[in-house]
């Protein structure tokens, strides 16, 4: 019985053929994806990374929510081109309490690894009421209703609940004082900023949209824009210990 | 012989089903009382409306409906249940049309960012996860539905499994689509690409995808041909492994039953290459294995000819299923993600050109002897087409994923050119055959117009080419410009530099998109005259498949 006959015993059962396309289809994306979870050259060892603050995360939650990531990526490729233009090529580390990863696939506008304390707290603001008023060849959409739209964190203590339940190190006292945090962050010279500060490390606390009578949608993505890729400083970071 | 009228009883299916929609309604009710957003307050209103629809229906069809169930066979041949294909059928020509606008309108954003309009809904970060899920599964995805249900009848000569089930299929598939698209509008989305919906649109699919591989599979097991035939492999391949894709990447803890927003299991740079796993695999089994079936199917059926080589499609099936999965990681080229999984990614990229090639070989062979119809019948020609941008696309794709070619082309519009001539090309030429050869089965008429399926080839042919050249062009210059140094050692292009050099062909892009919708809407045009004509075949024996 040549080989192509025995193919028949797929043909003829639907449960073999269900198990052996299980099977196969099973191989590749355990091997690639299993070891990850393991292998603990994985993710490099470094100092600095820590979980976003309640309002960098809400923050993050608009980048989300407004389909940023389909513009810009946050992944900057060892390329020469690259790591001149963008830093630092990214680290495995810098998006290790990403939940979901931000790396994108396409750079429509640049890539945003590194934004963070590049420009002003003014530009952002007016580049997201108006991205052409300031870089006249943008085809950015205008996002001017985030200055005008108060920030919804009532329930951002349930956020970081979440998180910390999938592994990211919130404690439960930042959990507690999750939208406290929040106003905090937001303010300019505020008393309990030295508090935030021992929570969040490098923190930027102040007011980031101009309105200090408001917090605002502008405010979170604007502290998330600002701390994005701050936290690891590369003047102290040796890659050679990570090579893998 | 004189039998007792049988006593009318709701089936289990009817009663357990009601049963499930009440409990739903009502769940869903309180939820949108108590959602901490609107949008997901108005999207549990309407799963609560729809529950409430589905057990309307359920009894409405309950009282109607003879004591006796439908009977598997009339005088000896299947009584075939195309109730759910024709619903598909239609439901894939309206999202296409829908998702094809949308992906007109965001190409015209990008051109003039001004469309914008300030309007939070219609910005272009939210209306681009609307145009390719309308596209991909909106689209796509019916004519999967359709097609699948369609074929795996007709091969196995068997009425498909399920009273209730393939409506809720049909349905259900259709009502996520509803949930999971205006949930990008309110900006409700997780931002994995290809898998945007958010947890309780996430559980609906599932719910729904595996009554859809339950009923697909009892159908098999139900055939009258000893064989199972070789699209039915490929649609189960593609249902299978889809169902592993999509529990894969979405478990997520949402923060609340009252909130539409969740967080992800993975993280960074897992999560990176789990998404990867799936997205090139949605790209592998649904855009790929599903509309092999199709191929596997229409072609023959429509050239009158057989596969061309049975031992070629065993070995086509096999080795691209085994091979697909593994080149997620092309997606993330000189990223985080470790060196060891990107050359295994790019090393089966390249292998995978193999089967796919395999597969492109099977399909136009089975031309042999036929080639003549390529110049009388437009809809076997399309076909034809679709195979051949299908070989091109393969092996374009796996040229991309070497690294020293994904260096250039990553993050560029040659990424989305090359998409596009999968999608566009591929994906949508043999999804026109298939719904130009099922409309006319379905509802036993003659196609309304050959001519104009001759004017939807030209001007989508012509639209697809104006598109995939000018993101060939955007995206090598775009990345070449990113790269150039000036003779000092500086960077020579600022970023926004490279954006403005885009323009003109983001306007050509835009107008291939026209082109192509201009295309389809013929299309829509044709199938509405041939589903409203009166006429009916008379020679209907020529249309029964051979098998």
């Amino acid at each position: 019985m040549s080989l192509w006959q025995k193919h028949a015993i797929f043909e003829k059962n639907s449960i073999i053929l269900v198990i052996g396309i299980l099977i196969v289809v099973a191989i590749g994306g355990l091997v690639e994806a299993v070891p990850l979870f393991y292998m603990k050259n994985t993710i490099e060892k470094v100092d600095g990374m820590r979980p976003y603050t309640p309002l960098e995360l809400a923050g993050r939650n608009i980048y989300v929510r407004e389909g940023c990531y389909l513009c810009h990526s946050q992944m900057i490729r060892p390329l020469r081109d690259e790591v001149e233009r963008y830093g630092h090529y990214s680290l495995a580390a810098e998006s290790m309490y990403d939940r979901p990863f931000q790396w994108g696939s396409k750079r429509t506008g640049p890539d945003l690894a590194r934004v963070g304390g590049k420009y002003s707290d003014d530009w952002h603001r007016d580049h997201l009421r108006d991205p052409r008023s300031v870089v006249p060849g943008s085809v950015m959409p205008n996002y001017a209703w985030l200055e005008k739209t108060e920030l919804d964190y009532q329930h951002i203590d349930q956020d970081l609940a979440v998180n910390a339940t999938l592994g990211v190190p919130y404690t439960p006292e930042m959990i507690a004082n999750a939208q406290k945090d929040v106003v905090t962050q937001a303010t300019a010279d505020s008393p309990d900023a030295a508090e935030l500060a021992k929570r969040y490390p490098k923190v930027n606390a102040r007011d980031f949209d101009g309105d200090p009578k408001h917090i605002t949608e502008a405010d979170a993505l604007i502290a998330y824009l600002q701390m994005l890729g701050t936290l690891v400083d590369f003047k102290l970071y040796d890659d050679k210990a990570n090579i893998r | 012989m004189a039998t007792a009228p049988a006593i009318k009883r709701m089936t289990f299916g009817e009663g357990g089903s009601a049963l499930a929609f009440t409990a739903l309604a009502l769940l869903s009710i309180v939820i949108a009382a108590k959602a901490y957003t609107p949008g997901y307050a108005f999207h549990a209103f309407l799963f609560s409306a729809a529950s409430v629809g589905a057990v309307f229906t359920i009894f409405n069809r309950y009282f109607d409906r003879s004591a006796e169930r439908p009977p598997l066979e009339i005088g000896g041949k299947p009584n075939y249940n195309m109730g759910p294909v024709k619903f598909a059928s239609l439901a894939a020509v309206f999202w296409g049309i829908a998702g094809f606008t949308v992906g007109l309108y965001i190409a015209c954003e990008l051109a003039f960012p001004f469309l914008n309009l300030d309007i939070p809904y219609i910005t272009f970060g939210r209306l681009r996860p609307l145009h390719t899920s309308a596209v991909i599964f909106a689209f796509g995805g019916n004519v999967l539905v359709a097609s699948s249900l369609y074929v795996v009848q007709r091969t196995c000569r068997a009425r498909m499994v399920g009273d209730i089930a393939p409506w809720f299929v049909v349905l259900g598939y259709n009502f996520f689509i509803v949930i999971a698209g205006s949930g990008y509008l309110f900006g409700i989305t997780q931002s994995k690409e290809y898998a945007e919906p958010e947890w309780y649109s996430d559980l609906l699919l599932t719910v729904v995808w595996v009554t859809y591989f339950l009923v697909f599979l009892g159908t098999i097991m139900r055939r009258k041909e000893p064989h199972i035939y070789v699209a039915n492999w490929f649609y189960l391949a593609f249902i299978l492994t889809i169902a592993i894709l999509h529990l894969g990447n979405n478990p997520a803890i949402p923060v609340s039953i009252f909130s539409p927003k969740s967080y992800i299991a993975w993280a960074g740079v897992q999560d990176a290459m789990v998404q990867w796993w799936y997205g090139h695999n949605a790209v592998g089994f649904f855009l790929t294995a599903g509309f092999l079936a199709i191929m596997y199917y229409f072609i023959p059926k429509r050239a009158d000819r057989p596969v061309y080589s049975y031992r070629l499609s065993i070995i086509h099936f096999w080795a691209l299923i085994f091979l697909y999965i593994w080149a997620g990681p092309h997606h993330l080229h000189y990223t985080a993600l470790p060196d060891w999984a990107q050359t295994l990614g790019m090393t089966f990229s390249i292998m995978l050109w193999m089967p796919s090639w395999g597969g492109m070989i099977n399909g136009i062979m089975t031309l042999s002897g036929a080639w003549d119809k390529l110049r009388t019948d437009p809809v076997l020609r399309m076909m034809v087409v679709s195979v051949a941008f299908y070989g091109m696309s393969t092996f374009e794709g796996p040229m991309m994923s070497v690294k020293i070619v994904n260096s250039l082309s990553h993050y560029t519009d040659w990424t989305i050119g090359h998409v596009h001539s999968g999608a566009l090309g591929w994906v949508g030429y043999i999804s026109f055959g298939a719904l130009y050869c099922l409309v006319p089965w379905l509802w036993n008429r003659p196609l309304y117009s050959l001519k104009l399926v001759n004017w939807h080839f030209w001007l989508s042919t012509i639209g697809i080419v104006l598109y995939i050249t000018s993101m060939w062009v955007s995206g090598i210059l775009q990345g070449l410009m990113w790269r150039a140094y000036t003779s000092l050692g500086f960077l020579e292009y600022s970023f926004v530099e490279t954006v403005e050099a885009m323009h003109p062909f983001y306007v050509i892009r835009a107008l291939g998109g026209f082109l192509f919708l201009c295309g389809a809407l013929l299309m829509a045009f044709n199938i509405w005259k041939t589903v409203t004509s009166e006429e009916s075949v008379t020679a209907q024996a020529a249309l029964v498949p051979a098998e």
